[in-house]
């Protein structure tokens, strides 16, 4: 296959190619190999991955979209490769940004011992939309917080590993992650047995021990559940898939009920208690008695057993405050403050609309800057500055005049970039590394994480909702 | 298992079931039209017309249709989206269903449904409806049975099994007796004796062909005429599409479900099997002609349905007494709940 030898690294910086041309060393096996490969087989490799995906319904729901709501999320053949020393790296940085994470969310769930400190000022912490105050002074099972974490990583044009955002809530994407893994396995078994790739499949059973540790019920077979907002969600195929693999139910709302603080599913058989629930539904809608109440997907009383010590949640309630993008922005004082460390990876500089001098910078400087809204995600409520319309831009400046706590910006990164089949030719595009962290009894990360990919050329927005497909990573073994 | 699992199950091959059944129905009669002479559009009508009665859907028939011709009621039968029991229909509600279930399936199986659901809904599956209709009914057929084929070799015997065979044979009787009706709308014919009996042996024809059951009745060495179809059709042993042989199989499975053992029963679903069993058992063609048949099997009919509401009740609604009503197909989500359900994950 000679579709390599046009390729241009553009001046980005590049997984596979050193600046002048040369391929990294990591990567020389892999691109010997691909070289080697017929472009046909390569071919009716990538169409019977893509068959195999479409036959196993994994495919996700685009809101907002009126052509079928089901589409298959994109997937480059082409592998992204890690040397075991930038995985030990990564590792290390995100082991300790979760253990930060999680000793925050204590501290503000009670005596909020950093906030008297002045590391971060109070008012950012009250106003967080997604800070639930009820839940102060509640000690959770185990006391851990954030049981599973999605933090984004990219790499600038200097090569250097920056965490783009945290998802403490209900991050979304390791289906694919094992999924690719599998497809790629079956599509180029030599290649992959060839480079010495660390395996993923321990993902599942951490998930279940994770689940099994922070269960209240210590006296025999605890009951795990995991809890889907239903078959319309965006994720619902990797809620069914992750269940399975777990041998776990996958319940909704309405197949639970809470009698006496404890929890239930209605069986064929009667009512059967249930210990822990991986919830993949937003803190707003899963107990419409405490929350939302026009929530029909939720749980009522669920709080209530919840706060009894009946029931364990992973992730915990309330824990979107450390996702809030302002509070992002402390997270390396975080780090100082708990750990007594420097931050391993750092952030991407980000400026507070709600400090009048980042504002005005940001104000200024508009055209230049990324501008995201704190609570989103999915790629949704995010202005790029660079190709926005004048339009675009002076909507965003009004929001931010309005609501400054709610909005923060950040210099466009030019992420880095991995060779891509796109439509008969490999070019390179930007990518970005979603490691998913499990925090149960250790912490475990599997090796690599899902590479998300944007396809669309020059695109910096790799989320699958906006034209984002994925690659597997493979981290090598020493 | 969870209630609204097996709920799901029991209604995914239900659905399943029924787009077999109607794939076999319009292909044999597309098959048998060719016997007859050209029809004119009258005759034509009252070719089609007993088919469609046959099904229960007459009245959504006529909404939608001024005319019953041939390519109507084809249309109508097998992929009009309006039709909410037409094969494209039966096929994507089966999947659907199959959907929030699918973690309990094996990934064959859920390949095997989701592959059938893909082709009914392409543009081949189009074309051949037009061109070439006999094949299209065949992948149909054909993909039905790889499902069962595959369900009956990677799902295990448990509950969930037990559901499934439950919907699939109440489904089945409920077919069976339901092409067995189409008899009973045939006008009867005025013409020469000759002729009657030879129109009327082709009509019982393509009735038991719908049930796979030629073969059935020419081992029997019968010929195909009223009574022994319904002697085959209605309470054979051994024929697996006969009712009395479904309805052994219901009982069956309810009793298996409950764990109480065969002629008792600890739910009024089983209350009900068990009757309509022994009525089989002990009944014959003299009583079906004695009623009529279409009488004999209206009340059939009546009580597969009440065995399919008690189901409902004793496995469903029982755990903690819902105060909702059986939800027999999917409801469109109300705009509160799509909007919810439809929450960005990160």
């Amino acid at each position: 296959m000679q579709m390599f030898s046009d390729y241009q690294a553009d001046g980005f910086f590049d997984e596979m190619f050193h600046p002048d041309g040369t391929v990294r060393s990591h990567c020389a096996a892999l691109l010997q190999n691909f070289c080697q490969l017929d472009s046909n087989d390569f071919l009716t490799q990538k169409a019977n991955s893509e068959l195999y995906f479409l036959r196993q319904g994994i495919t996700f729901n685009v809101y907002h979209d009126s052509k079928g709501t089901e589409r298959i999320f994109p997937f480059d053949p082409i592998p992204r490769v890690m040397p075991a020393s930038e995985w030990e790296h990564i590792e290390a940085g995100l082991t300790q940004r979760i253990i930060a994470l999680n000793l925050f969310l204590h501290d503000i769930y009670h005596d909020q011992q950093i906030l008297k400190d002045g590391v971060i000022p109070e008012f950012y912490i009250h106003e967080a939309r997604h800070y639930r105050k009820e839940f102060r002074g509640m000690d959770v099972p185990a006391d851990i917080y954030i049981h599973i974490c999605g933090s984004d990583l990219i790499r600038g044009a200097d090569g250097k590993y920056y965490v783009l955002e945290d998802n403490g809530r209900c991050p979304s994407g390791a289906s694919y992650l094992l999924e690719n893994r599998n497809a790629l396995k079956r599509a180029f078994p030599k290649i992959f047995e060839s480079l010495g790739v660390r395996p993923v499949d321990s993902y599942a059973g951490d998930l279940l021990n994770m689940l099994h540790h922070i269960s209240p019920r210590r006296d025999g077979d605890n009951v795990c559940v995991l809890l889907t907002p239903g078959c319309f969600n965006s994720a619902y195929f990797e809620h069914c898939y992750l269940a399975r693999q777990m041998g776990i139910d996958i319940v909704e709302g309405k197949d639970l009920v809470v009698v006496d603080q404890f929890v239930y599913m209605r069986t064929t058989r009667g009512l059967r208690r249930v210990d822990v629930i991986y919830r993949r539904i937003d803190d707003d809608f899963i107990d419409p008695v405490v929350f939302r109440k026009d929530s029909v997907l939720g749980v009522p009383g669920l709080m209530n057993a919840y706060r009894a010590g009946n029931v364990a949640l992973a992730n915990a309630v309330g824990t979107g405050v450390a996702d809030d993008k302002v509070i992002y922005y402390f997270v390396p004082k975080m780090i100082e403050y708990y750990l007594g460390q420097e931050p391993i990876l750092p952030n991407v500089p980000t400026y507070l609309a709600s400090e009048e001098k980042d504002r005005k910078f940001i104000l200024s400087h508009l055209p230049e800057l990324v501008v995201k809204a704190a609570n989103e995600s999915g790629g949704y409520g995010m202005l790029m500055g660079p190709t926005a319309s004048k339009d675009e831009i002076e909507k965003f400046r009004e929001l931010i005049v309005a609501d400054p706590r709610n909005y923060i910006a950040q210099p466009v990164i030019s992420l880095s970039r991995a060779p891509t089949w796109c439509d008969g030719a490999i070019e390179g595009r930007h990518i970005d590394l979603r490691p998913y962290i499990i925090y149960g009894k250790e912490i475990k990360i599997v090796p690599g994480g899902l590479t998300r990919v944007a396809l669309n050329r020059g695109s910096l927005v790799v989320n699958s909702s906006q034209g984002g497909g994925s690659k597997d990573t493979w981290v090598l073994r020493d | 298992m969870l209630s609204r699992v097996a709920n799901t199950f029991y209604w995914m091959v239900r659905y399943v079931e029924r787009a077999d059944n109607l794939a076999r129905l319009v292909d044999v009669n597309q098959h048998l039209l060719l016997d007859f002479e050209s029809l004119d559009s009258e005759r034509l009508r009252d070719f089609w017309q007993p088919i469609i009665s046959s099904t229960g859907d007459e009245e959504v028939f006529h909404e939608i249709y001024q005319n019953a011709g041939s390519h109507e009621v084809i249309h109508f039968l097998t992929d009009d989206p309006n039709n909410p029991n037409s094969i494209r229909s039966c096929i994507a509600l089966a999947r659907e269903n199959a959907r929030t279930v699918r973690d309990q399936l094996s990934d064959e199986l859920w390949e095997e449904l989701n592959s059938l659901y893909l082709f009914s809904q392409s543009d081949e599956a189009e074309r051949l409806i037009v061109e070439n209709p006999s094949r299209y009914y065949e992948a149909i057929r054909t993909g039905v049975m790889t499902f069962h084929g595959i369900a009956s070799s990677t799902i295990a015997r448990n509950e969930a099994w037990e559901f499934m065979d439950l919907g699939r044979h109440l489904e089945r009787a409920d077919k069976t007796t339901r092409f067995l009706d189409i008899s009973s709308y045939l006008a009867k014919p005025s013409n020469g004796h000759g002729s009657m009996h030879q129109e009327e042996s082709l009509h019982w024809t393509a009735i038991l062909r719908s049930c796979s059951a030629m073969g059935a009745m020419r081992q029997k060495k019968n010929e195909a005429n009223a009574r022994n179809a319904i002697d085959l059709l209605i309470f054979d042993r051994d024929f697996p599409r006969s009712v009395r042989y479904c309805v052994e199989r219901v009982d069956l499975c309810l009793h298996m479900i409950s764990g109480s053992p065969r002629g008792s029963f600890a739910n009024e679903a089983e209350r009900e099997s068990g009757k309509l069993f022994a009525d089989l058992n002990y009944g014959s063609t003299r009583d079906v002609f004695s009623i009529g048949l279409h009488a004999f099997l209206d009340d059939l009919q009546a009580r597969f349905n009440t065995i399919g509401e008690q189901v409902f009740e004793s496995f469903v609604l029982m755990p903690e007494r819902l105060q909702d009503k059986p939800v027999l197909t999917p409801q469109p989500l109300s705009a509160a709940a799509a909007w919810q359900q439809a929450q960005q994950q990160q």
